[in-house]
């Protein structure tokens, strides 16, 4: 499994867009401006992550998770 | 289309279309864009307002209101209920915001705004460190389109602000994560707004049920990115779900967030401009931002046709003053406010529910009820006196 990477090291911040309702909460927390989001259409953009997990912590309805493990290439 | 403009706006919410109809009012030329496909939809809100809040922008209208407001029920954690009624002279709404979005913006067309939708803005022209246009996606295609002054009416993204180097992330504390549902057989009172406080249901937040007419009503709660550390918006609505109405079917369902703090500092910078929940202009204390959006955009609407008659680009520097002579200074006091309520205890918020009812029904204003919490938290005194003195 090829892992993908943030700013500063593993990817652990998982966004599951067939959750998503796109409310936007975790673009408006997020410090490094890392998250693109469109009308129905969310992603992390990997480079810009620093694991922070404001965006995990701010949303509500539970569809950013913190995986300490790393998150794969799909 | 033309290639370039002399406005343009990001964002055709109520503060992007305001935004839009009092520059389009001045004669200069207006293009509002917006990124989902619909303007007014999703709706992710309380959708209360006052009459006063909308009626400075737009007539009131029936096809928009779904009830008429003029009560107000407290309900502490140990549910001790406070009602309390409006003066007569004020009244508030519940709208159907998909329908009075839509009409606003209607009225930013009338003005002379060109609009278009499924337009999504994901970069900023610059010339010479100025701001001078947009670049957005349209039908899988990348464009570019000129403009004199940009608004940005992004919402609580807030993105667009930041690619002209203003500071617009909201502290994750500040943030107020929601979640509401519109829900059917739900038998509330249909001239009452109904707001639930206390640990086990909204900490750091409050729980509303607004009425909608016909048994239908807006339910939802917000609570702080701190309190989403161990629980979520979505949890907390569950579980009041399931204690008070488990059968109540559920027609919408949808997250939101309002950045629930002060104005950013900074809301404007060579060629563009911030208004609504994107330049933080929500009601800290309400969460409210309709109205104070609505205000915001038609500040920054005016300022942009005006600098662009004038030609002077620097004229809307002057707008980050306007809107704080006008909201944003009485939104700091609210700030401090919020700070001392939202930390209230349970047992506190109870003590004041029972002492607020010893009031007589007809006696008791909302001035009675924060007189009440404020002498059990006296430091808040001073901020209050505050609001008065601005």
């Amino acid at each position: 499994m090829e892992l993908r990477y943030a700013k500063t090291g593993i990817l652990m911040i998982e966004i599951l867009p067939d959750k998503c309702d796109f409310c936007g909460c975790c673009v408006g927390v997020c410090p490094e401006d890392a998250i693109e989001l469109k009308e129905a259409e969310i992603s992390i953009i990997d480079e810009r992550c620093t694991n922070c997990a404001k965006c995990v912590w701010s949303c509500p309805i539970e569809v950013i998770v913190f995986n300490r493990d790393g998150v794969t290439v799909k | 289309m033309k290639s370039n403009y002399d406005v343009i706006v990001v964002g055709a919410g109520p503060a992007g279309s305001m935004a839009a109809r009092f520059a389009a009012e001045q004669g200069v030329s207006v293009l509002m864009l917006e990124k989902d496909r619909d303007v007014g939809y999703p709706v992710r809100c309380g959708e209360a307002i006052s009459k006063e809040g909308v009626e400075e922008f737009i007539d009131s209208d029936e096809r928009w209101i779904k009830a008429h407001i003029n009560k107000f029920s407290f309900i502490a954690p140990d549910e001790t209920e406070v009602i309390l009624q409006f003066d007569s002279r004020q009244e508030g709404y519940v709208l159907e915001r998909k329908l009075f979005d839509y009409e606003l913006a209607r009225t930013a067309a009338e003005a002379g705004t060109e609009i278009l939708t499924r337009a999504y803005v994901n970069g900023l022209l610059f010339n010479d460190g100025k701001v001078s246009g947009v670049r957005y996606e349209y039908q899988g295609k990348q464009n570019e389109i000129k403009a004199k002054i940009v608004i940005a009416a992004d919402g609580v993204e807030s993105r667009v602000g930041r690619w002209a180097g203003l500071k617009t992330h909201i502290d994750f504390r500040d943030m107020e994560c929601c979640t509401q549902i519109t829900a059917a057989n739900i038998s509330v009172e249909p001239d009452t707004l109904y707001f639930y406080f206390g640990a086990d249901v909204a900490p750091q937040g409050y729980f509303w049920i607004f009425p909608k007419g016909n048994n239908l009503a807006n339910i939802g709660l917000g609570v702080s990115g701190k309190v989403g550390k161990t629980k979520s918006a979505q949890s907390y609505l569950n579980s009041f779900m399931d204690k008070y109405y488990p059968d109540a079917p559920v027609l919408t369902s949808i997250a939101g967030g309002v950045p629930s703090a002060v104005t950013l500092d900074k809301i404007s910078a060579p060629g563009i401009v911030l208004v609504g929940d994107a330049a933080r202009q929500v009601n800290p204390l309400s969460g409210g931002g309709i109205a104070s959006g609505m205000i915001g955009g038609s500040i920054a609407g005016r300022i942009a046709g005006e600098a662009v008659k004038m030609n002077k680009p620097d004229h809307i520097l002057s707008y980050d003053k306007a809107w704080n002579d006008r909201l944003g200074k009485r939104h700091l006091i609210f700030n401090r406010i919020k700070g001392g309520i939202y930390n209230f205890s349970d047992e506190k918020f109870n003590k004041i529910a029972k002492s607020v009812n010893k009031i007589p029904y007809e006696k008791r204003t909302l001035g009675k009820v924060f007189t009440t919490a404020l002498m059990n938290q006296p430091s808040l005194l001073v901020d209050v006196a505050k609001v008065f003195l601005i």
